[in-house]
């Protein structure tokens, strides 16, 4: 282990080394749809963690994603009448997250189960327009459901800037009214707080990061950028700030690691995102110095701790 | 509006599903004034409290503080919910919960004060937690947990004060500083109501009463309150031990 780091040591202090190194980085960026990607890889790891991390504190990882597969149907229509796909998507995501609402207050049905109704016929809707249309508009089902970041045109990458800027500024003004909300909702309407309005503000929130996440990672793996950037942080630093930030983090270096990846080894860009935040996760959930399944402190020592997790799975 | 109002609740009915849950309560509490809420499992004591701060939806009634609604005063009500309500292992430490008592009075759009952390700072030493505030709030016992809600509570510099069930799992020191906060509390012509369903000794920390079975059953002293016609009323025919307290 120390002689490969050491050797790596030498190679990287090697000027010949260097420039490989800095060769390796910059080659792509000489490539304008690599720079409007990575703008917008960037832009959308850093909302979708810092959004997220509202949907995973207050359990509703899921809704995240019934929102995401709702908006298909608008992005088609948005096609169909050939109005900005934003507007579109933004008009299905408020739609269906009346409708589940709605069935959730009205009846017996659970909030849960709502959300698989609504969002799984709103992503059948989306398939269906989608795949009738194709073939007259040059669109392709699998940039809807898998992203495109790589076709970003100059226009999407200001879209994307808009909804950022909008998105981080609404979390920083409304920052502390949403943590007391997050965290005890009736407290916080019995203090005096418009939690309706707050909850509908969320709600719209995740609505736009979703729609601006949408040529990055598509529908079907947006959920993945925004809960597990902020899932890593969590198990790393206990305040609600911080795991914004360092989901934030987590979710850049993801999304430009994604990037390269896919550049030099010709994978998808948005499962290739996917799966180094994943990694990420998996590094922190092992070796986190305080929740690490392998590093906390509570392990007892001589016991290999791998053997002792896969006996405590057997035991459950 | 001055201090010294007092707090009536009017004609007061919740329906949950299509189930009656309290039928028609009305009472009225002076300021100063500590109340205990009592009564058996599902006689709707948490719905009560949360149907007085407009929490939870009602058929009928209302409820006044001095002459004007409850729920258009809601800067001066503060309201701890019972520990099982909150998610303890959200990313927030003692000092992000005592804060959040400050976020209304702060305004929309500003910053928390000087003056407000300096109030948080007050309320944590008054339940003893100052040192404890850099903590994750997972990271705390129950009781620890209970005084920082107590903190938030308090920094919200409130007229009329909600608690659910808050000795429920929490250690002798923490019923003594609760205890203590609740008199304070009182003696400065706050109102204060705390459900409860231990009938044991605290009960005589309260100084008024309210028996609740889906309906009121007795609301005043505890002479008034603790008789055997009211018990029998509220618990049916299984308590006893309350005899001591009986006048």
């Amino acid at each position: 282990m120390g002689g490969m780091f050491s050797s790596f040591l030498a190679m990287s202090l090697n000027p010949m080394a260097t420039l490989a190194i800095v060769n390796w980085l910059t080659e792509p960026l000489q490539y304008g749809f690599m720079q409007r990607s990575l703008m917008v890889a960037v832009m959308v790891g850093v909302i979708c963690a810092v959004v997220g991390s509202y949907l995973m504190v207050q359990r509703l990882a899921l809704l995240g994603d019934a929102i995401s597969h709702s908006l298909l149907p608008g992005l088609a229509m948005a096609f169909l009448l050939g109005i900005n796909i934003f507007v579109g998507a933004f008009v299905a995501g408020v739609i269906s997250t009346v409708l589940i609402a709605w069935i959730h207050r009205r009846s017996p049905v659970k909030e849960d189960a709502a959300m698989g109704i609504v969002f799984s016929a709103f992503f059948a809707l989306g398939i269906t327009l989608i795949t009738v249309i194709q073939k007259d508009n040059k669109i392709d089902l699998n940039h809807f459901l898998f992203g495109n970041i790589l076709g970003v045109t100059a226009s999407e990458v200001r879209d994307t800037a808009i909804i950022a800027v909008l998105v981080l500024t609404c979390v920083m003004l409304l920052y502390k009214e949403l943590l007391f909300y997050s965290f005890d909702p009736l407290g916080a309407q019995a203090s005096g707080l418009p939690v309706g309005l707050l909850n509908a503000g969320l709600m719209v929130l995740i609505a736009m990061t979703v729609v601006a996440s949408m040529k990055a990672v598509g529908v079907i793996l947006v959920l993945a950028l925004l809960i597990t950037p902020g899932a890593t942080a969590y198990l790393l630093v206990p305040r609600l700030h911080q795991v914004m930030a360092l989901g934030a983090g987590i979710g850049v270096f993801s999304s430009i690691a994604g990037m390269y990846l896919s550049y030099y080894f010709n994978l998808p860009s948005g499962p290739a995102i996917v799966l180094v935040t994943f990694s990420l996760f998996m590094l922190a959930f092992l070796f986190g110095p305080q929740y690490g399944v392998l590093t906390n402190p509570s392990q007892s020592p001589g016991e290999l701790p791998l053997l002792k997790e896969i006996k405590g799975l057997l035991r459950h | 509006m001055t201090q010294s109002a007092s707090l009536t609740v009017d004609h007061l009915s919740v329906n949950y599903r299509d189930v009656q849950a309290l039928r028609n309560i009305n009472f009225s509490v002076a300021p100063g004034q500590l109340v205990g809420i009592f009564g058996p499992n599902g006689a709707g004591k948490s719905t009560l409290v949360k149907a007085m701060l407009g929490l939870t939806p009602i058929v009928t009634g209302m409820v006044h503080y001095g002459n004007q609604s409850l729920w258009e005063q809601r800067d001066r009500t503060a309201y701890v919910p019972q520990r099982s309500q909150i998610d303890w292992t959200f990313p927030a430490t003692v000092w992000d919960v005592v804060l959040m008592g400050r976020t209304r009075n702060a305004g929309w759009f500003r910053r928390i004060s000087n003056v407000s952390h300096r109030i948080a700072m007050e309320a944590l030493e008054r339940v003893d937690m100052a040192d404890f505030r850099h903590r994750r709030i997972g990271a705390l016992s129950g009781g620890q947990q209970q005084r920082v809600f107590l903190a938030r509570a308090l920094a919200q510099q409130a007229d009329v004060f909600f608690f659910d069930e808050p000795f429920v799992g929490v250690d002798q020191k923490t019923e003594d500083i609760l205890f203590q906060i609740f008199r304070e509390l009182a003696a400065e012509q706050k109102i204060v109501l705390v459900v409860n369903h231990d009938l044991g000794e605290s009960i005589t920390h309260f100084g008024q009463l309210l028996l609740l079975n889906k309906e009121l059953v007795a609301f005043g002293s505890q002479q008034q309150v603790l008789t055997t016609t009211h018990m029998t009323r509220a618990y049916g025919g299984h308590v006893q031990f309350f005899s001591r307290h009986v006048a």
